[in-house]
């Protein structure tokens, strides 16, 4: 069981852009929330720039769905931060903001991760595995787990050094291992082959996987742990117009062939045997 | 002295508080309040003046598979492939939780059969928890083949088979993909409807530019957002020239100003639908923004509005 989700305002609020600098490959954000709740790591919001709201062709017409990397600050002044990789009209909007900015925001929404002990009854470690902007959520749970004093480890894979940012602000350089496909730092190849490697060298009995990535990276962690007998938590993305259950939009197979869960409130952290497939459109 | 026009308006003898409502599946009341709390259902916090639910069947529905949803310039394209739980399951399930919502309840229906339309329509109404009936006729009738809506007779025949089988308002939702929707509209008035709504979404498919392939899992889905309004004005308009019944219209509506045009059209009630997914509350902002148009122009209630001499 997940714990209890806090309760986002009724509505969407517009928000204040505190700071804003590219960061790697990335850009990252910072809005001043002032009447949301405190979010738990793996939630999201729904973020639109404002108030030129679908002015490129038309585009983006629909808020993003984007995990906070951050939150510091108490309610009443949260500072949410937000990773963004421009790869769509969405992505591009929010990742032109600057500093004084606009920006709609509702949420937080979504299923949290679970702390270990709700997933094993003696969990020994955390492993961490994050490719790409799904480094966001991890580095806000992270966080937790470490003030918290649990054993983690994490690794973080990249297809280059140009798309690797927000490593050392989000994460510090210590104990996180980096897999670059491009070998040009780190591990050459996959980080899944990093997962490979530490759940066959260690016990993997009391590891708990959590992971959030591009789809092909999730579908492999999903595959590694099942064969080891490892529970992973996987964090999803799919085209989601809403956030609130509303659109329908962010179907997932489950596993059990029963239909669908909606990704939006059943998600986006799944216990990776709940669904079929990790196999899952980007929404840009 | 107020600020904005009042807005209550009587609708096939329901009374609501305003002409803003919701389009069928575009809100989802019981996952608002699982996710927003109980301040949701609160009469002063709800943003339409009556619910629409999903399209309930018979049978359960899984739905499509995704993608289900891809953005448009203005808009977005569906296909949703209507996941309900059932007859039995929204009876069971849902109502309860739906009997709560501070405004009426209409429900949206679909079947293969006229006998299918008929066994939903009178369970529902034996409940008491439904103030009307919204039919979905975008479904082929299982006997013909054809897609009733599509069809003024097999709508006449639909309407004609129901009628008297309920004391509920019947309200057909047209689709926009016909030649002529100003024809099945007239149809639908002849069988007895007591309302129609429109439009539904429009049929659209975008390429996936990586693949090559349509962007939407079931190849091609609806049109929805500004981007259909223009459409959706132009046979509002066309249709309020061919029946006396009452419309709800709706596509695109955005705020007060797009609301306006709908009821400008010819539209008794306006259905906010894609809105809803960039906020929750839209239909209350939409109101408030509805009222203050229409005070602007001189009117202090929608009654005066509808009452104006040249409507």
């Amino acid at each position: 069981m997940a714990p209890d989700r806090p309760t986002p305002p009724f509505g969407r609020r517009a928000v204040e852009v505190r700071e804003a600098a590219a960061d790697g490959g990335y850009r990252i954000f910072t809005l001043v929330d002032r009447e949301g709740p405190e979010p738990l790591p793996g939630q999201f919001y729904m973020l639109c720039e404002a108030p030129e709201w679908s002015s490129i062709e038309g585009r983006p017409y629909l808020p993003r769905a984007i995990s906070y990397a951050r939150s510091t600050g108490r309610e009443g002044e949260l500072l949410l931060e937000f990773l963004i990789d421009d790869v769509g009209p969405g992505t591009k909007r929010l990742g032109r903001l600057e500093k004084g900015d606009g920006c709609w925001i509702t949420g937080p929404f979504g299923n949290p991760f679970s702390a270990p002990r709700e997933i094993a009854e003696s969990p020994a470690g955390a492993i961490l595995v994050g490719g790409g902007i799904g480094i966001a959520p991890l580095a806000a749970f992270r966080r937790s787990l470490i003030s918290k004093g649990f054993p983690t480890r994490t690794l973080l894979g990249f297809r280059d050094l140009e798309h690797s940012g927000a490593v050392e602000s989000l994460f510090g350089c210590e104990e996180v291992r980096l897999a670059f496909e491009d070998g040009s730092s780190g591990h050459h190849g996959y980080v899944t082959d990093l997962l490979e490697l530490l759940l066959e060298r260690d016990d993997p009995g009391g590891a708990i996987v959590y992971s959030c990535g591009p789809p092909a990276m999730l579908e492999a962690v999903k595959k590694i742990c099942a064969s080891a007998g490892v529970p992973a938590e996987l964090a999803l993305e799919s085209p989601m117009a809403c956030g609130f259950g509303a659109c329908f939009g962010c179907a997932v197979p489950r596993a059990d062939g029963n239909g669908y869960l909606r990704l939006c409130i059943d998600g986006p952290v799944v216990r990776s045997e709940e669904i079929a497939t990790a196999l899952v459109g980007e929404s840009g | 002295m107020k600020t904005t026009a009042s807005l209550p308006i009587e609708f096939c003898g329901i009374e609501l508080s305003s002409p803003v409502i919701n389009g069928s599946g575009t809100y989802d009341a019981i996952a608002s309040r699982r996710i927003f709390g109980d301040e949701a259902f609160a009469s002063e916090n709800f943003p339409f003046a009556a619910f629409v639910s999903k399209t309930i069947t018979e049978n359960p529905r899984a739905g499509n598979p995704p993608n289900r949803i891809w953005e448009t310039p203005t808009g977005m394209i569906n296909s949703i492939g209507l996941p309900n739980p059932g007859l039995d399951g929204f009876v069971e399930d849902h109502l309860p939780i739906l009997a709560e919502l501070p405004v009426p309840l209409i429900v949206s229906v679909m079947a293969e059969t006229p006998e299918g339309f008929t066994r939903l329509v009178e369970r529902i109404e034996e409940t008491g928890r439904a103030s009307a009936l919204e039919l979905n006729v975008s479904c082929p009738n299982v006997h013909s083949g054809l897609i009733v809506g599509e069809q003024p007779t097999e709508t006449e025949q639909l309407m004609k088979h129901l009628k008297g089988r309920t004391e509920l308002p019947l309200i057909v939702k047209l689709t926009p993909n016909v030649a002529s929707p100003e024809e099945v509209a007239v149809a639908a008035e002849a069988g007895g409807a007591d309302a129609v709504s429109l439009i539904n979404t429009i049929k659209a498919t975008a390429i996936d530019p990586v693949s090559g392939s349509p962007a939407i899992g079931a190849g091609s889905g609806g049109l929805s957002g500004p981007a259909v309004r223009p459409v959706a004005l132009q046979q509002v308009r066309a249709i309020r020239s061919r029946v006396s019944i009452p419309i709800i219209g709706m596509g695109g509506v955005t705020d007060g100003e797009s609301a306006l045009e709908f009821l400008l059209a010819g539209a008794s009630l306006v259905a906010v639908g894609t809105e809803n997914f960039r906020d929750p509350v839209a239909g209350r902002r939409i109101e408030r923004e509805l009222g203050a148009e229409l005070t602007r122009r001189g009117f202090d209630s929608i009654g005066a509005f509808c009452d104006r001499p040249s409507s």
